[in-house]
């Protein structure tokens, strides 16, 4: 295993989906559910099983928009809110209607959703209007079920393919995808009519605290490659400067998860043990006073459960530990860290680009159409805003469908033999080399100056060195970097995905010449909200060759936010009692 | 310009005892996310050849002889 075999091979298919992880299962499901003759390929750089954010399944909904406890409306007005108003409501509004149907799928599937002695979901209330978090008593089977409906259907399934560059007809419309086996360096050309991208979030893209490369908020296998595979192919980005960064334990790096203990009473504090912000759900807003908390003369900042009944402490216990992230509980052992005694200090994550939790995606309309035509996107990776997992199942699910109608209407578009032969080269080259520099190096070295000059607050002379020492990094990447087996080689290409993402970190950070999104963009030399000149997405593509950046209305609300209600999330500071 | 290794202690450890990859078993090195999971040529059995671990877990949880463990890497713990 991992020698690298000069081989390459050519298949078709109807439908390709890119990413195994959440939405891709979904959506690769749907789309064959939708159109049983049609050849749908799932491509998964790790394995199907256990892949993406999910690999060890999830405590539970975050955004569940259940009749009888929360309404479209309601949900899709709440998301503009904590978005400061830049959301195209359209595809929020489409998910809050749909989303109640795929709970349902999923408990056909076996996943079970908490339910009270009514037999009734047992919905909590966690954001800062509306009641939307509705636990999964056995969230860790949740790949199972859907491995489980994959095979069923007949899906056909590539684990340990990286897709390098898509492929463009010449009238621009998607052909299909190039991908590298990571573990004989073996090429696959994939001719298809419609490509949905399900490939997570760029989470390798600050550097932890821990300078541990692999020790990252997002399951470390999600390097960006999304964003990078739609940028060459031309598709536009929405708000990237919308980064995103989460609260979380410190050191450990996976999430506090105030969402499952705040229901139970645990909350997060200062060092004084006392509250500081009204609503521990994840915004720009609030994660802005958790910073300016972090480095007051009350940081740092923790969870706090040390107030809490033992019995209370022991059920939460079961399930931070079980599920997510099962090796939590270690983590604490390790330090002697007991919830009952003792507060658990927590600290901000290194910056990423995830609509998962915030705004920075590929631009999608309320279809999971990119502005590629052809290309779907779903998931963490897609700018639907605050879509979590049940956002990629139910977003994945609509690209299925809509991509599988669309490959019934059309022939495969043509491919260029030469773009194909100047992407092996492209990809090949380090493995052609006898020696440099090895791209654990490249990404370390990227990711520190992503940490150095592009992490908020944001000042425009850094942002500029960053982008200069970026461009002497691709410099090294393209005619230094070495990789001496397979398994390096999909180093080398995340690394490359990485470097991508960085760039357009800076160039989306620079474009924006206003503060927003609370600390996702808190531009110190801009440091107010404009709304005269920036309530607008801002887009960022190439064209020809260069990255560029635009403005883009945003569309008008379908869902009316009155005035008064526009602020709702900027008051998240606890305020002193008179 | 030549490479030098720089050591590190690894998360994941297998009981040699217990791994049955001798006998074809690859449950951990298919599973793994990361794919830092080999078989060794030598013992035949699984270990861990590149430290680039989430420490997420599938290895330990799907191993069927329990001889897989997981420890949180160094730098973080």
């Amino acid at each position: 295993m991992d020698e690298i075999h000069d081989a390459t091979s050519e298949v078709a298919c109807d439908v390709l989906v890119i990413g195994g992880g959440t939405a891709g299962p979904m959506a690769a499901l749907k789309a064959k559910l939708r159109n049983p003759a049609a050849r749908v390929v799932l491509l998964e750089k790790a394995n199907v099983k256990r892949s993406g954010a999910i690999a060890m399944g999830m405590d539970g909904l975050n955004n569940a928009v259940i009749p009888g406890y929360a309404t479209p409306e309601q949900y899709t007005k709440e998301i503009t809110i904590a978005n400061d108003g830049i959301c195209d409501q359209a595809p929020v509004y489409r998910y809050a209607e749909h989303c109640y149907a795929i709970i349902q799928e999923l408990d056909r599937f076996g996943i079970r959703f908490q339910r009270d002695g009514n037999g009734e979901y047992d919905v909590k209330k966690v954001h800062h209007l509306g009641t939307y978090v509705l636990p999964m008593p056995n969230g860790e089977t949740v790949k199972k079920a859907l491995y489980r409906q994959l095979r069923k259907a007949q899906v056909l399934i590539s684990n340990r393919f990286m897709a390098t560059r898509l492929l463009n007809a010449p009238d621009g419309r998607i052909a299909g995808a190039i991908a590298v086996n990571t573990r004989s360096a073996e090429f696959l050309v994939i001719r298809a009519k419609a490509v949905i991208l399900c490939l997570g979030a760029a989470g390798r893209l600050g550097l932890p605290q821990s300078g541990y490369l692999w020790g990252t908020y997002e399951n470390a296998t999600n390097s960006g490659d999304g964003y990078s595979l739609a940028y060459h192919a031309g598709a536009g980005l929405a708000n990237l400067e919308c980064y995103q960064i989460n609260p979380l334990i410190k050191d450990y790096n996976g999430p506090a998860c105030a969402y499952v203990a705040g229901p139970f009473g645990a909350y997060t504090a200062n060092s004084e043990g006392k509250r500081f912000i009204e609503c521990d759900y994840w915004s720009g807003q609030m994660m802005q006073e958790f910073y300016n908390e972090l480095q007051s003369g009350k940081g740092p900042v923790f969870l706090k459960l040390d107030h809490l009944h033992a019995e209370t402490v022991s059920e939460i216990e079961t399930i931070l530990h079980k599920v997510e992230r099962p090796s939590r509980g270690r983590f604490h052992a390790n330090r002697g860290t007991n919830y009952r005694e003792r507060m658990i200090e927590m600290h901000i994550s290194e910056v990423g680009f995830c609509s998962g939790h915030s705004a920075s995606g590929v631009f999608v309309d309320e279809c999971a159409r990119t502005t590629v035509p052809g290309l779907y996107a779903a998931g963490d990776m897609a700018n639907v805003p605050h879509s979590y997992m049940l956002g990629a199942f139910t977003n994945g699910a609509i690209a299925g469908e809509h991509a599988a109608d669309r490959a019934a209407e059309i022939d495969w578009p043509e491919i260029a033999p030469e773009d194909v032969a100047r992407e092996r080269d492209r990809v090949l080259a380090p493995t052609r080399r006898k020696d440099g520099i090895p791209p654990n190096q490249i990404e370390y070295k990227t990711r520190r100056f992503v940490n150095d000059y592009l992490q908020p607050p944001k000042v425009t002379a850094k942002m500029e060195i960053g982008q200069r020492r970026f461009a002497e990094i691709r410099e090294d990447l393209e005619t230094r970097m070495v990789a001496r087996d397979s398994h390096e080689l999909m180093r080398a290409l995340e690394a490359s995905s990485i470097l991508d993402c960085a760039d357009m970190a800076a160039a989306a950070s620079l474009y924006r010449t206003e503060s927003r999104w609370g600390l996702y963009h808190n531009r110190t030399d801009h440091p107010e909200k404009n709304d005269a000149d920036w309530f607008c997405h801002t887009i960022l593509r190439k064209a020809e060759g260069r990255m560029i950046s635009e403005k883009r209305p945003v569309t008008p609300y379908i869902v009316p936010v009155a005035e008064d209600e526009r602020g709702a999330y900027d008051r998240q500071r606890v305020r002193k009692q008179a | 310009m030549p490479l030098a290794h720089a050591p590190s202690t690894v998360p994941v450890t297998v009981d040699d005892s217990k791994c049955i990859a001798d006998k074809g078993c690859t449950v951990c090195v298919d599973v793994c996310p990361l794919d830092v999971l080999r078989i060794s040529d030598l013992t035949g059995k699984a270990y861990m050849k590149y430290d680039e671990c989430w420490y997420c877990m599938p290895c330990e949880t799907d191993c069927p002889t329990g001889a897989v463990s997981v420890q949180i890497p160094y730098l973080l713990r």
